[in-house]
């Protein structure tokens, strides 16, 4: 009786074996070959065309209940009461992969006219969205893009080139222009980090920075206390530093606050990516100032905007169309339907208090 | 195990008995629902539409096909936490596996035999080394969830190749009923009647009712066990394999947290959770009643939160209800005993 109940067991793992050997073939990455969907819209925009009231916009963070995504989505609900629409927070509370598909079926079902995401895997919602295209809705990307080819347009906070450009800019100004520059920067293999970073490296080639010299990239690896020693270590490495760069909102607190502990403060200067909650403090007390970082709030203001002129047929998502942003003025989409939001904001002392996030 | 399973255990009841089973948690469950279904229709909007219900159905699968081997898993009073896991796992792997360039068609198989390993494993610690299910799950859900983390890391393989995504999110015919409905028809009837109309299937409900008395009947309880657990992984492995395609996407997260929403389906689906009790019929009408509760809550709004403090509650109400209905009639019966005892 054993051997049956085996038999048996095994008959049943052998029956799934065999059901997913169905087909056969042998189809491998490489004869899949392009696994493209949906289409970009090719119907014409009229971008006279009035700014329909009423939208109904759905926002789908990467996962509700986490500060950025909040203040991002708040933007898109002011938005939405300026155009008169109708604004929706919706979203999962855990950010894997396929968790934000069962919200945009429901959304579909829903009858929604826009569907503004922050996609947590470009590739996993792909699929629900073109759902969503075919049913008419219209799909903003925002913060975190969908793959191109199941969103309408995508709007990016900041292109790696603006915020490079931009962390070059204030660290030349904070060392009137020579002397050396250090960065530290999160880990030694984080994608945003490394692109800003190539940017930094090929404008301080740049004649008009001869000036500047990068002496190190430390990483702090996004850690608190590594980033804090890291601060350290640089600053008794180079005795003759200038400016620390840090590209990432944990690196630049941790190195404030060491270099507010330090005798450094006020003599070595700290720039980069922060936001002013972190920083007012150190703002305040003369160790920073100047840093920079895009406004999530306007993130998902423009996605809004985005979303209401998409939804009025004002555009398709193809490059060139131009459409009305509030008062963020007027904005013209690029290659591939990406939406840039614009260069960074600077902070320091005199703004400072006018931003709570 | 448990007291109440041992008063009445399967093997000795005969066929009234086995119809009074489905008389009563069984086919509540049923009937709930399909009011449930009934009702939503009528009361939330967009619900009733057949796009809504091919939806509700994907959302369903995954969770329907793992507590198919579940069922039998908690019927012998076991549990398999690990399920969710295996899934990611097993996800993971064929990411890496694809992006090495085999072809499809063998890796599929190869993730339905890792799934396999996985839960031969766990077999492995819950028999031969004896160890408490509970805990050697756990740690496997930690382990699993961990390995595939070390294949994948937080990358996504996508491409795959679109004939066999379009058949897993595809619909039969374009209508209402998915594609992936029919593999799970398939196992459904293969389990159901492995449970309810072989000998295999009443050595599961003997081990669940009294181990003990198992044995001595000779019955291979740890044997049996063994490849339960064998199954179970296997089956996650085939669900990993149908996630990836649905979502068109290798990651090492698939499938987190699943394993709340099966145990919950199971226990809903009249399941003891001290084994020797529930049917499969129950299983899948508990799989169907939480994903259409979920369905229609998530169209009128109601927060993520709000749906996993209602599976929680519904998975506690499950574990509850039979208990206090047991101990209700147990006291029933003592008082009368003591009411004729009083007369005689």
């Amino acid at each position: 009786m054993t051997t049956m109940t085996s038999r048996l067991l095994a008959g049943v793992l052998v029956a799934g074996l065999v059901g997913s050997l169905a087909a056969c073939g042998g189809t491998t990455k490489d004869s899949a070959g392009a696994n493209s969907g949906g289409t970009q819209s090719t119907a014409a925009a009229d971008p006279n065309a009035a700014a329909k009231q009423g939208v109904k916009m759905a926002f789908l963070p990467k996962q509700l209940n986490n500060p950025y995504s909040d203040i991002e989505v708040s933007g898109g609900k002011t938005a939405l009461e300026e155009l008169k629409g109708e604004y929706k927070l919706v979203g999962p509370n855990d950010a894997s992969a396929s968790s934000q598909v069962s919200y945009i079926n429901t959304l579909i079902q829903q009858q929604q006219d826009v569907i503004g995401i922050a996609a947590n895997d470009s590739n996993a919602v792909c699929p629900s969205l073109n759902q969503a295209r075919g049913a008419g809705v219209k799909v903003v990307a925002f913060d975190s893009d969908a793959a191109r080819d199941c969103r309408d347009v995508f709007v990016n906070q900041a292109s790696t080139q603006g915020i490079g450009d931009k962390l070059v800019e204030l660290a030349s100004k904070l060392a009137g222009g020579s002397g050396e520059v250090a960065i530290l920067s999160a880990t030694p293999n984080a994608t945003n980090q490394n692109a800003w970073i190539e940017v930094v490296r090929a404008d301080l080639a740049k004649p008009e920075h001869s000036g500047l010299k990068l002496v190190k990239i430390a990483y702090g690896n996004d850690d608190d206390q590594k980033s804090f020693q890291e601060a350290q270590g640089l600053l008794q490495s180079y005795p003759n530093l200038k400016v620390i760069i840090s590209p990432t909102t944990v690196g630049i607190a941790a190195a404030a606050r060491y270099l507010s502990s330090s005798s450094y403060k006020g003599k070595v200067a700290l720039t980069g990516l922060g936001t002013p909650n972190q920083l007012r403090e150190y703002v305040k007390n003369g160790t920073v100032t100047e840093f920079a970082l895009w406004k999530p709030a306007d993130v998902g203001y423009l996605a809004a905007y985005a979303g209401v002129a998409l939804a009025s047929g004002q555009i398709t998502g193809a490059q060139g169309q131009k459409f009305k942003a509030g008062r963020l003025g007027d904005y013209t989409i690029g290659a591939n339907g990406e939406i840039v939001l614009g260069p960074p904001t600077v902070f320091d002392s005199a703004n400072i208090d006018n931003f709570t996030f | 195990m448990s007291e109440a399973a041992l008063s009445e255990p399967a093997l000795t009841r005969g066929r009234a008995p086995w119809v009074q089973r489905l008389a009563s948690w069984d086919t509540a469950v049923i009937v709930l629902a399909v009011l449930a279904l009934l009702i939503a229709s009528g009361a939330v909007h967009n619900f009733g539409t057949s796009r809504n219900f091919t939806f509700l159905l994907l959302d369903l699968l995954p969770v329907a096909l793992v507590a198919l081997p579940m069922t039998f898993v908690i019927v012998t009073g076991e549990i398999d936490l690990s399920v969710a896991s295996t899934l990611g796992l097993t996800s993971a792997v064929m990411g890496l596996l694809w992006d090495s360039g085999l072809s499809i068609e063998t890796i599929m198989p190869l993730c339905v035999v890792l799934g396999a390993v996985l839960g031969a494993l766990n077999g492995f610690f819950v028999t031969v080394l004896k160890l408490p299910s509970l805990a050697v799950t756990i740690g496997t859900m930690a382990l699993y969830r961990g390995l595939a983390l070390v294949v994948l890391g937080d990358q996504a393989v996508a491409g795959f190749p679109r004939s066999y995504t379009s058949w897993v999110t595809g619909t039969v015919g374009g209508g209402v009923v998915p594609n992936l409905l029919i593999p799970l028809v398939v196992l459904a009837l293969a389990f159901g009647l492995v449970l309810h109309a072989t000998p295999v299937g009443r050595k599961v409900y003997a081990v669940g009712s009294s181990e003990q008395a198992a044995r001595f009947a000779g019955i291979r309880v740890r044997q049996l066990k063994f490849w339960l657990y064998v199954v179970s992984g296997a089956v996650a492995g085939l669900a990993g394999v149908l996630w990836t395609l649905r979502y068109s996407s290798a990651r090492a997260d698939n499938g987190f947290g699943i394993e709340l929403a099966v145990v919950a389906a199971v226990l809903l689906g009249g399941v003891s959770i001290f084994g020797g009790k529930g049917t499969l019929p129950g299983v899948l009408a508990g799989a169907v009643l939480l994903a259409t509760v979920q369905n229609a809550l998530r169209l009128q709004d109601v927060s993520s939160e709000a749906l996993n403090i209602v599976t929680g509650a519904l998975l506690i109400i499950s574990v509850l209800l039979p208990n206090i209905v047991n101990s209700a009639r147990a006291a029933l019966r003592r008082r009368r005993a003591v009411i004729q005892e009083g007369k005689g």
